[in-house]
């Protein structure tokens, strides 16, 4: 049997896996360092346009019995995904090159994780989102050692993989506990079969599939792998692994309780509820205590990660779509605040030579400019209007009045509580850099920075600015992935 | 002019913002580019302001004017939706006019470390904020341009304040912060709770809260009385405000005193009373008790301070407690007070801190112990001083006279509320306020007077005999005579504010029958 294949909407797909082989291909047979880099960007822009098209079109796109959609969400999606990874390519550029590193493979690598990425946005049955989940994570393993010589990366690609195979085991058996009892692999059948009466054993399946997404998304307790990880691996990794990576986690994680779990809400809502709860706690005590800005980040992550659950963990008693919007407009809007937090992490690195926010006293005296977004990105985070992040913490508040459960409002006052210890974090790094005195043996504003890196920085800016102004930009993207094409 | 109708809002909140931008274009070495930059854009918004006054349609003062609808977040149902009625009138030229004055103060003054650029450019951000917040009339974007202000303030003070600046900008941001949460999952309340699921305000007012369970009102409304009363602030919550005032720098604390706790008690006067009515009257009793008990806890406060500007910034606490003792009445009566208070509070501490801060700069320290002498010194100053301080403890024919008085008044005949402290009798727990009101004003004489009789009178210290001090500046002169003019003229024909506010004061009293 030869099945029909329609590739206009394989198509990102299909430019992302030949830019793949592409750089692979230039790496191998010129010596010009900065081939492949220029191809990666190129590719992942060139990806961008099919998505377009496919756009335009509207059509929603079935494919390989409902294993493989290509709807308004997942162009949503693949498009969020396309230019992290393009922003991520901006940050990697000068970085990856200055460390005498192996280029090639680092965008190989980098562009395979994130060709994971754009097919979970459209997966739609078990096995695909697996298979997905497991193209995000393996190159990631090594991407995080990338720094070969340095134990810290060693240590951190090391944890990395023993806790991703871990999880990934977990999950798969989570998974093939749901396909015995409900006889496929495909989330429209586990949706009807959730439907009807279920067994306790099929709790137990979702609960070892969400363990594994738990692990994936570094959600409390499951997290302890990440702020090492994301101390150890080179800081443009650690970008990628805490925006683009989670947020494959996020989407995957969305999918199936949308499309699979959702009528069995008993199963999953406690689960979501109790990560939410202690993700968004601990995560914030954790970030309280850290001198070093890639572990405060790292925990500044968890506890994002944990107000992203928010509106999942609620999701069974909000009316229409308001709980899905609410995940996907926070993932967009957390996804510019971070990596434009992790940019000036960068940039400030690459003028004071290390990571701790001791260092950063007075930086807003000698660097103005880097200053000035970094506390940009760092307000956003905390969620002081007028920047993006305000708006997707509403919209999380939102969510949860909607529900309107006791429950519900008890999870909004552990969120609202968070929200306040999350801004003395942040502005004690704001504080450093602008109402300390210059610390001893900061360089002044030369060397000029990297293009790619200032342009990241500009641009995460800029969004976080407009989106913070008018939000409806990002509302309307949450909208549109939910609308029926 | 039906063009300028449509957009004078806008331009009176975004003139700012463009102000903002044009200064952060100009390279940090043309310093007078930048000032000019700007004091223009200072001053296109005041001529904005102007053009308001002089379009506003006064016999309609209780209606919304210079309406702007437009279409903003669609998803949550929020609109950019702004207008002027008699309340907001009086205070958003009030925040215009300040932040004119601040910038021609602060023209040949600058605080360390310097900075002229990014100095100015938070004073314009703060005015976005300022003037948004008077304008709003979605909840949503009240509650942005509520806490746009946040930011600007929390640098002004971290950045160019004084010794302990870091745990004043910290305290200011985390109390304020706190409340604006609870505020906004107030806000979030009222839309789910409301049958039409709105965020404007108009509608919700309209409404009244018909509909909604009184016990889930008084918790909103407790929401939403946090959120504010710590702007205000109300006693207990104000303690952030004395060490803010101290530290910031002379221009942070004159928005702060001016403006910025206008906020707070304009939110009391179009939020929460109008959207709650009935939880307002629950809780009245409570906000005046916190707003006599304001009054006298700022005022002994006063007389326990050895530093200048602490001094004032407690008698903020004390005066606001008028402010919100003329609100918690629910009456026309108390409430055109309170506004009148609101101005009148911000034209003359306003003025005080101006003069406290010249004060510093010239005899680098507020401690009242070692000053003395001003009026023999720089007698200008001293006389300036002293014309305030009498504005300030309310005598009659200047501008305090009648945010005060009234106010005091309004408290013998409160509307008719739920219920009373004393058994019940809210008739006499509103005459109890009275009377403790009252002695209010006789302690704000007395550390008023006491100010300034050892900053002005007496012979000058022996530390600084030998000490040039100079009297007032042109720059000075320039800020401050627009601000003596007013309280003159307020205080002398005080119904050229109770004339605007008149009739959208009579809109939110005639609900609780006032």
């Amino acid at each position: 049997m030869n099945p029909h294949v329609d590739f206009h909407a394989f198509a990102p797909e299909i430019v992302l896996t030949v830019t793949i082989v592409a750089v692979l291909i230039a790496d191998l047979f010129t010596d010009d360092s900065k081939l492949p880099a220029r191809i990666a960007a190129l590719g992942v822009l060139g990806s961008l346009v099919p998505v377009l098209t496919l756009a335009v079109d509207g059509q929603t796109r079935s494919l390989f019995g409902g294993a493989f959609v290509v709807d308004p969400f997942s162009l949503v999606l693949t498009g969020f995904f396309l230019v992290a990874g393009y922003v991520t390519l901006l940050l990697s550029f000068d970085y990856i090159g200055e460390g005498d590193y192996y280029q090639g493979e680092f965008y190989v690598l980098l562009l395979t994780s994130l060709l994971g990425m754009i097919v979970i946005s459209s997966a739609r049955d078990l096995i695909s989102i697996f298979v997905a989940l497991e193209t995000i994570t393996i190159p990631t393993f090594v991407l995080a050692g990338w720094r070969k010589h340095d134990t810290k990366s060693n240590e951190a690609s090391l944890k990395y993989f023993l806790i991703g195979v871990l999880s990934s085991a977990v999950m798969l058996y989570g998974m093939s506990l749901v396909f015995g009892l409900a006889n496929s692999t495909v989330l429209v059948d586990i949706h009807k079969y959730a439907s009807g009466h279920t067994p306790a054993l099929f709790a137990v399946a979702v609960f070892l599939t969400l363990v594994g997404f738990a692990f994936k998304v570094s959600a409390v307790p499951f997290h302890f792998w990440a702020p090492d990880t994301y101390e150890g691996a080179p800081t443009p990794v650690t970008a990628f692994l805490s925006v683009a990576s989670k947020a494959g986690g996020f989407v995957a994680l969305l999918t199936i309780v949308r499309l699979g779990f959702f009528p069995s809400g008993n199963s999953w809502q406690p689960i979501l509820w109790v990560l939410a709860a202690a993700s968004m706690t601990l995560g914030n005590l954790a970030a309280l205590r850290q001198t070093n800005i890639v572990r405060m980040l790292a925990y500044s992550s968890i506890a994002q990660g944990g107000f992203i659950l928010v509106p999942l963990a609620v999701a069974g008693d909000v009316r229409g779509n308001a709980a899905w919007q609410a995940v996907v407009i926070y993932i967009l809007i957390y996804g510019a605040m971070n990596l434009g937090a992790f940019a000036a992490v960068i940039a400030a690195a690459r003028r004071t030579r290390s990571a701790e926010i001791s260092r950063l006293a007075g930086f807003g005296r000698t660097n103005p400019a880097i200053a000035v977004m970094f506390s940009v990105f760092l307000f956003s985070l905390a969620g002081i209007p007028p920047l993006a992040g305000w708006f997707a913490k509403f919209v999380m508040f939102r969510a949860v009045f909607d529900a309107n459960t006791t429950v519900a409002v008890v999870l909004g006052v552990i969120a609202a509580v968070n929200s306040v210890i999350a801004f003395f974090y942040y502005s004690g790094v704001v504080r450093r850099l602008w109402f300390d005195e210059p610390a001893a043996g900061v360089e002044l504003s030369s060397p000029r920075l990297p293009v790619g890196l200032s342009a990241a920085m500009g641009l995460m800016t800029a969004v976080i600015l407009v989106v913070g102004v008018y939000p409806q930009f990002f509302a309307r993207l949450g909208e549109i992935a939910f609308q029926r094409g | 002019m039906h063009w300028f109708d449509d957009w004078a809002l806008t331009l009176a909140v975004f003139i700012p913002l463009v102000g903002l931008a044009a200064v952060l274009f100009i390279p940090r070495a043309h310093e007078q580019a930048i000032k000019t930059t700007a004091l223009v854009a200072s001053l296109a918004t005041l001529a904005v302001g102007v053009g308001i006054l002089a379009d506003f349609n006064y016999s309609q003062g209780g209606k919304l004017q210079f309406i702007v609808d437009k279409s903003w977040i669609p998803l949550i149902k929020a609109r950019y939706h702004m207008g002027v009625d008699g309340i907001s009138l009086p205070l958003l030229i009030l925040s215009m006019l300040m932040v004119v004055l601040c910038i021609i103060y602060s023209w040949n003054h600058f605080p360390e470390p310097h900075n002229p650029k990014a100095f100015l450019a938070l004073i314009l951000l703060l005015a976005v904020g300022m003037n948004g917040t008077f304008v709003a009339q979605d909840l949503i974007l009240f509650f942005v341009f509520f806490e746009i202000v946040l930011l600007p303030m929390f640098f002004m003070i971290g950045v160019w304040g004084g010794p302990n600046r870091q745990y004043a900008a910290i305290k200011f941001f985390l109390f304020t912060l706190f409340g604006s949460a609870l505020m906004l999952v107030s806000f979030l309340a009222i839309f789910f709770l409301s049958k039409h699921q709105t965020f404007q305000m108009p509608q919700l007012a309209q409404f009244g809260g018909s509909g909604i369970a009184s016990g889930t009102q008084a918790l909103v409304f407790g929401g939403l009385f946090l959120g504010f009363a710590i702007k205000v602030p109300m006693f207990p919550f104000h303690t952030w405000l004395p060490d803010a005032h101290t530290e910031a720098p002379t221009v942070g604390s004159v928005l702060l005193a001016a403006i910025l706790l206008k906020l707070g008690a304009y939110g009391f006067i179009r939020i929460a009373l109008p959207i709650l009515p009935a939880a307002a009257r629950a809780w009245a009793p409570w906000i005046g008790l916190l707003a006599v008990i304001a009054i006298i806890y700022g005022a002994l406060c006063c007389l326990a301070q050895r530093d200048m500007k602490r001094l004032i910034a407690f008698s903020s606490v004390s005066h606001m407690g008028f402010v919100m003792l003329g609100i918690a009445t629910l009456t026309s009566f108390g409430i055109n007070a309170a506004v009148f208070g609101m101005v009148a509070h911000g034209l003359i501490t306003g003025l005080l801190f101006f003069v406290a801060g010249s004060v510093q700069e010239r005899y680098k320290t507020r401690e009242m112990n070692r000053l003395g002498g001003l009026l023999t010194q720089a007698p200008k100053l001293g006389w300036i001083l002293g014309f305030t301080v009498m504005a300030s403890l309310g005598l009659p024919g200047l501008a305090g006279f009648w945010g005060e008085f009234p106010a005091i008044l309004s408290a013998y005949n409160p509307a008719k509320l739920t219920q009373g402290l004393f058994n019940g009798d809210q008739l006499l727990t509103f005459r109890v306020y009275l009377v403790v009101a009252a002695i209010g004003t006789v302690l704000a004489a007395g550390y008023l007077l006491w100010m300034l009789q050892r900053v002005a009178f007496g012979a000058v210290k022996a530390e600084f005999e030998n000490v040039h001090i100079h009297d007032v500046h042109v720059s000075e002169w320039i800020a401050w005579v627009p601000l003596l003019l007013l309280i003159v003229a307020l205080g002398i024909y005080p119904n050229l504010i109770f004339h605007i506010t008149h009739g959208a004061v009579s809109n939110v009293s005639k609900v609780f029958g006032g």
